[in-house]
């Protein structure tokens, strides 16, 4: 990085830079180098960037509408859908925000896990990215229950239920957590203030994520380390912000499509019946984007084992460069790891899809199945797949695969265009 | 450019499988071709007229419509009445208002800033009525279930005598569209049961058309603004896409390195 010889050009922006560096950040932003190879699974950081802001912006909006009671919580998310000039937007961005950003989310996420992108050394980004995944759960989650419908009350009741599992205090923490003896308007008022709060906490952690990988740079499709700035890279900008531009732009039209042609697809008609203590839904399910999780709970027959394996899934990923043996970080060098991974996909969304199906007879048979596997993944396969794989030929460089020691300049040609 | 699509692609199979994960269901609903669907969907203003007159004459004398003004009723996008005519509406319900000066509750004739009158106090009285079931507020009423405004068309006119074997309790009706298929609601509606003004006749088939269309404008009633920004918003982010395409492929040009 040539950050360190950047002087500001004016007499009054070195005054300014001496005091406060914001002119060298802006300048380090901009000349940032970047890997010119990296595809459009790399635009989903800004594209996150954009939906946490989105996020941030019409939640202050609705708060300023909004009633955090149990008697007029229903009743002002009507009220902001009919009265308040263009509520009806504002909500149905925010609603279909936040499964936008959890879509968004775990395609980063894949990507991640695709290109090896939490090895050494940025273990340190990869785990700040799996807290800031725990705080968008705990935010969606609490979010979903401010509108106060059945599934927001039931889902409610169901989750905060779940910490009964610990042994001895778990009954006690549970009440501590609803303010009461059961879901009521003490949790709504905590859920609210909390939901308020986590969005900046996040917002602090991407800061701290986007530090942590402006220190050794991008990973790249090719996976390997590069030297900065040279012929690999571009600067930030113009390269990477029009391109993230672009990726941003068709992410938004899927984004609006959603919002003004199917607002409530993704939600379940059960929340707009208002909560009511008395009537249980027939089936309580999360929103989609917890759905694998939910599967995993449901699979275990033990409430604190169930609870247990729930947690684990998420916190294993964070123990994940440790898991990952091989030296080697794309997949593209990698045959073997290759084809679990697509396995992994595919279990992960098989779990999600029995995760909205009742829990029982050959739906909790494939849960049981996909939970062991999902474990399985990371504890068996991927620290022995790091001893045993025989793994391709990586090159020196980006522009120059073909000089990397490749035997075949035919086979090399082909990866570089597969990378692309 | 295969690499996008090929995203899209995925994106939209993502979106897609888990909305089918959800819109999955068992019964095959009765279907009709609703004005307010597609790109450009609006209502059939005559249709939301009529289907508010079934609504007051039958179904508000069990169901409340809570969240709705009489103003509504003569806003843009709406059934669209004169506001004279909307005045008049709200004119002929009696509203509970006060207290006054004496600190005595009194009666008025409605305005348009009123909400719609409630066939009963509270919930308990509506149980008590109807034998003990809570004739749901139908303002959200077509969000709140499934198959939305096909479960309503077809749920009105699902009803039926019970196939042998299923006996059924006294005030308790057999629907094939309902969950379950036992409904404490009485077929509410019969051929000729109300008398449109504009000369349509009014079977049931007219009437649950009518009086669902009014329910899912009653449920939305921004969707014809919705539907109207959207398009205009796709357009404006399709262009703006394609020049920002054209900019990235101009400035990618520099480079020796494709995007």
């Amino acid at each position: 990085m040539s950050d360190h010889d950047y002087k500001p050009k004016s007499k009054v922006g070195q005054w300014f830079n001496d005091r406060l560096p914001l002119l060298t950040l802006a300048n380090h932003l901009t000349d940032y180098p970047t890997p010119k190879n990296l595809n459009y699974w790399w635009t989903f950081g800004g594209i996150l960037t954009f939906c946490l802001i989105t996020q941030i912006i019409t939640g202050l909006t609705l708060a300023m509408h909004y009633i955090a009671h149990a008697d007029m919580a229903f009743e002002s998310v009507e009220h902001i859908m009919r009265d308040v000039n263009y509520g009806w937007l504002i909500r149905y961005i925010h609603a279909n925000g936040a499964s936008m950003f959890f879509l968004a989310v775990y395609i980063h996420i894949f990507r991640s896990l695709f290109y090896g992108s939490y090895k050494s050394p940025r273990e340190i980004i990869w785990i700040l990215g799996i807290i800031i995944y725990l705080l968008m759960m705990a935010a969606a989650f609490m979010g979903y229950v401010l509108p106060w419908g059945q599934m927001s009350f039931w889902g409610a009741t169901v989750i905060t239920n779940l910490f009964s599992a610990i042994p001895l205090v778990g009954e006690g923490i549970v009440t501590w957590l609803w303010g009461g003896y059961s879901v009521d308007n003490p949790t709504l008022t905590r859920f609210f203030t909390l939901h308020y709060l986590i969005p900046f906490l996040i917002l602090g952690l991407v800061v701290l994520h986007i530090w942590a990988l402006h220190v050794p740079g991008n990973n790249n499709p090719v996976g390997i380390d590069i030297k900065k700035p040279s012929k690999d890279t571009v600067p930030f900008h113009p390269y990477i912000v029009i391109k993230d531009g672009f990726a941003l732009l068709m992410f938004m039209i899927v984004f609006a499509f959603f919002v003004f042609y199917t607002p409530n697809i993704l939600g379940h008609a059960d929340n707009y019946i208002e909560a009511n203590p008395m009537v249980t839904p027939a089936h309580i399910v999360p929103e989609w984007y917890l759905l694998p999780f939910y599967a995993i709970l449901r699979s275990v027959p033990d409430k604190l084992l169930g609870v247990v394996a729930m947690l684990s899934a998420i916190l294993i990923l964070a123990a994940l460069p440790w898991l990952d043996t091989s030296k080697i970080r794309s997949a593209v060098f990698r045959p073997l790891y290759k084809q679990f991974y697509w396995i992994l996909v595919a279990d992960v969304l098989i779990l999600g899809y029995v995760g909205a199906m009742p829990a029982e007879g050959l739906y909790l048979l494939i849960a049981r199945v996909a939970t062991a596997y999902y474990f399985l993944h990371f504890l068996v396969i991927l620290p022995v797949l790091g001893f045993k794989e025989r793994t391709l030929p990586v090159p020196l460089s980006i522009t120059e695969p073909i000089l990397g020691g490749s035997p075949s300049l035919a086979a090399a040609r082909h990866r570089e265009s597969k990378i692309k | 450019m295969k690499k996008l699509f090929k995203l899209i692609l995925i994106l939209s199979f993502f979106s897609l499988n888990f909305a089918q994960t959800f819109a999955a269901e068992k019964v095959e609903y009765l279907k009709t071709d609703w004005s307010f669907k597609g790109l450009f969907g609006k209502f059939d203003r005559a249709a939301l007229q009529r289907g508010y007159q079934v609504y007051t004459e039958v179904c508000a004398s069990c169901h409340s419509m809570k969240y709705l003004s009489y103003r509504n009723l003569s806003e843009e996008g709406g059934p669209e009445f004169s506001l004279a005519a909307a005045k008049a509406i709200a004119a002929s319900f009696e509203v509970t208002d006060g207290p006054n000066a004496d600190g005595e509750m009194f009666t008025r004739p409605g305005k348009l800033s009123d909400k719609f009158v409630m066939p009963y106090d509270n919930v308990k009285a509506a149980q008590a009525a109807n034998g003990g079931a809570y004739p749901p507020d139908m303002s959200v009423l077509v969000k709140a279930r499934g198959g939305g405004v096909d479960y309503i068309y077809s749920l009105l006119q699902g009803y039926e005598d019970p196939p042998s074997g299923v006996t059924l309790d006294d005030g308790v009706y057999y629907n094939k569209y309902m969950y379950g298929n036992k409904i404490r609601m009485a077929a509410p509606l019969s051929d000729g049961i109300v008398d449109y003004g504009d000369g349509t006749n009014a079977s049931v088939e007219q009437m649950s058309k009518d009086v669902t269309t009014f329910l899912m404008w009653a449920a939305e009633p921004h969707l014809e603004a919705r539907h109207q920004m959207g398009f205009k918003a796709i357009v404006y982010l399709i262009i703006l896409t394609i020049l920002v395409y054209f900019s990235m492929k101009k400035i990618w040009s520099r480079v020796e390195s494709e995007v």
